[in-house]
């Protein structure tokens, strides 16, 4: 087997050696549960609390409490359907855009079956949402707007501030999800004034199935599992010890050298994305140029399909993901790429490499040298590619 | 390395059997359409009702091209009967199965066989074959 060249963090990340080490004890010794009286439960319980204010410090939340949750779809769905029941005799009305997560577009379908209305905002062909757009589609009933900080797919990230701004200055609370940028940058909520902020660990050198949503103070939403008192009565269930350190502990590894790693990651990203576009005939970029992840790098390559691409790359021990129908599960490719206004058959083409800390010149050199022949082997197959010769 | 395909399925894609254009072909038949992301075309030779030489060329993810591959496969050397035979079962049969969401690349190439067949009919005959009817009225251009 090839050496595996993990080009897919967006995915998610392998969990960083620090924070195994942090997370093992909690398995085994630490194992009570922080609801018990006695003094080892009580141990647990305080350490847990500890891990919140370590991850409050450093999202700069003091104007609100952290949440733990299951992830990054938990946290959104606690946000917005907990936010939206709790809220309803204020409004029914939501704004969200085209281009979230499955977590937030489903959660918000969900909440019209039960009588909400739902503004899905489109975005440019670059992917950003507009700000006059979203200023229009306040209405007086509009009590939530639900709009993703960076988008997984792409890497563009939202004006959010702006967005914080406009919603406020009417009167209407801001969600986020924030799963894609907490832990590749600095966020500092306070000042950023956001309501409610949803991320998620394993995006971030930590593990799976653990993640958090931030509320502010005043903020007040329903809970959407029922069971016992943990968590402020708004997340019922014993709560996952380890995997709650394990967050805390990547998320300080991962600020720590945040800008070093950020900077190291546009490095190499812009060198891929530079020379398979050179390299490439009929290959564009997907999204905005700057205003982006540095580590995101999604590109159509047209006339083939994503998933021949990804097997291919595979095979050379290259793994990265693609927006095709093949790969999303669905018969339709790409929702954002749709929604930025791309054909169904360029959303087809698209391949999305995501950069990590491990990631080495070496690895996207080999890249460079193994995309090109893929793409000439299979637009040679290609019945779409034959009539584009030399045009 | 565990793949999604069957170890049929990715010798067909790495190494597709009768790839690309056929030179003095006498007939051809195109199925699906990029907007769902699979297009096959399949490129027939007919001596005296016997495919003679067959080939694919085949826009799509890894099922289409090995289901395409493995189509050609079975159909060269057939009667044109034999070769209507040819059904998207035994394609999935001879790749050792497919994952039921790529069920519908061999439906695909089982009907790029009978639009291929069918041109023959037209341009030998005049007519087509009885009953055939272009499933697909967004992709193949006869609509």
């Amino acid at each position: 087997m090839p050496k595996q060249i993990y080009l897919d963090h967006n995915a998610t990340t392998y969990v960083d050696p620090a924070v195994v080490d942090a997370m093992l004890p909690y398995f085994t010794e630490k194992f009570a549960n922080p609801s018990s009286p006695y003094s080892i439960g009580q141990d647990v319980s305080e350490e847990l609390n500890s891990a919140r204010e370590s991850v409050g410090k450093l999202l700069h939340a003091k104007n609100g409490k952290i949440i733990f949750t299951g992830g990054g779809s938990e946290s959104d769905n606690l946000a917005i359907r907990g936010y939206a029941r709790a809220n309803k005799s204020k409004g029914n009305h939501i704004i969200t855009t085209q281009i979230e997560h499955h977590a937030v577009l489903h959660t918000c379908e969900l909440l019209e079956k039960e009588g909400f209305e739902v503004t899905y905002l489109p975005v440019s062909e670059n992917g950003l949402v507009c700000i006059k757009e979203l200023k229009a589609a306040i209405q007086e009933n509009t009590i939530l707007v639900t709009i993703m900080y960076a988008n997984n797919e792409t890497g563009v990230i939202q004006p959010i501030a702006d967005v914080v701004k406009i919603a406020h200055d009417h009167n209407v609370v801001v969600h986020t999800d924030a799963v894609q940028i907490v832990g590749k940058k600095e966020i500092d909520i306070d000042a950023l004034g956001i309501d409610l902020l949803s991320f998620s660990a394993h995006k971030f050198y930590g593990p799976k199935g653990v993640g958090g949503l931030f509320v502010k103070k005043g903020i007040r939403i329903n809970p959407i599992i029922q069971g016992g008192g943990q968590e402020f009565k708004l997340r019922a269930g014993t709560e996952n010890t380890a995997g709650i350190i394990g967050l805390a502990k990547a998320l300080e590894v991962s600020l720590k050298n945040w800008k070093q790693e950020w900077n190291n990651g546009k490095e190499l990203r812009d060198l891929l994305e530079t020379e398979l576009l050179k390299t490439i005939p009929s290959s564009q970029l997907n999204g905005h140029p700057d205003k982006r992840l540095a580590n995101t790098l999604n590109i159509t390559v047209q006339y083939i399909e994503g998933e021949s691409m990804l097997l291919m790359l595979n095979m050379k021990g290259i793994l990265a993901s693609s927006g095709s129908a093949c790969t999303s599960g669905s018969l339709d490719p790409s929702h954002v790429l749709l929604a930025m206004g791309m054909p169904h058959e360029d959303a087809h083409g698209s391949l999305r490499f995501s950069l990590g800390k491990r990631t080495t010149k070496e690895d996207i050199e080999k890249v460079i040298e193994v995309l090109p022949p893929i793409v000439q082997r299979l637009r040679e197959m290609s019945p779409l590619w034959d009539g584009k010769k030399g045009a | 390395m565990a793949m999604p395909y069957s170890e049929k399925v990715m010798d067909h894609f790495n190494n597709p059997r009768n790839v690309g254009e056929l030179e003095g072909a006498d007939a051809t038949g195109t199925v699906g359409n990029a907007k769902c992301g699979d297009i096959m075309q399949v490129f027939l030779k007919v001596e005296d009702n016997i495919i003679e030489d067959v080939s694919f060329k085949t826009f799509g993810c890894g099922a289409a091209i090995a289901t395409s591959s493995m189509a050609t496969e079975l159909i060269k050397g057939k009667t044109l009967e034999e070769a209507l035979k040819v059904t998207n079962k035994s394609v999935m049969e001879s790749l050792d199965g497919l994952p039921p969401a790529k069920v519908h690349c061999s439906i695909l190439a089982e009907e790029a066989i009978h639009a291929a067949i069918n041109d023959y009919m037209v341009k030998n005959t005049g007519e087509g074959l009885p009953g055939y009817e272009c499933t697909d009225c967004n992709a193949c251009g006869h609509h």
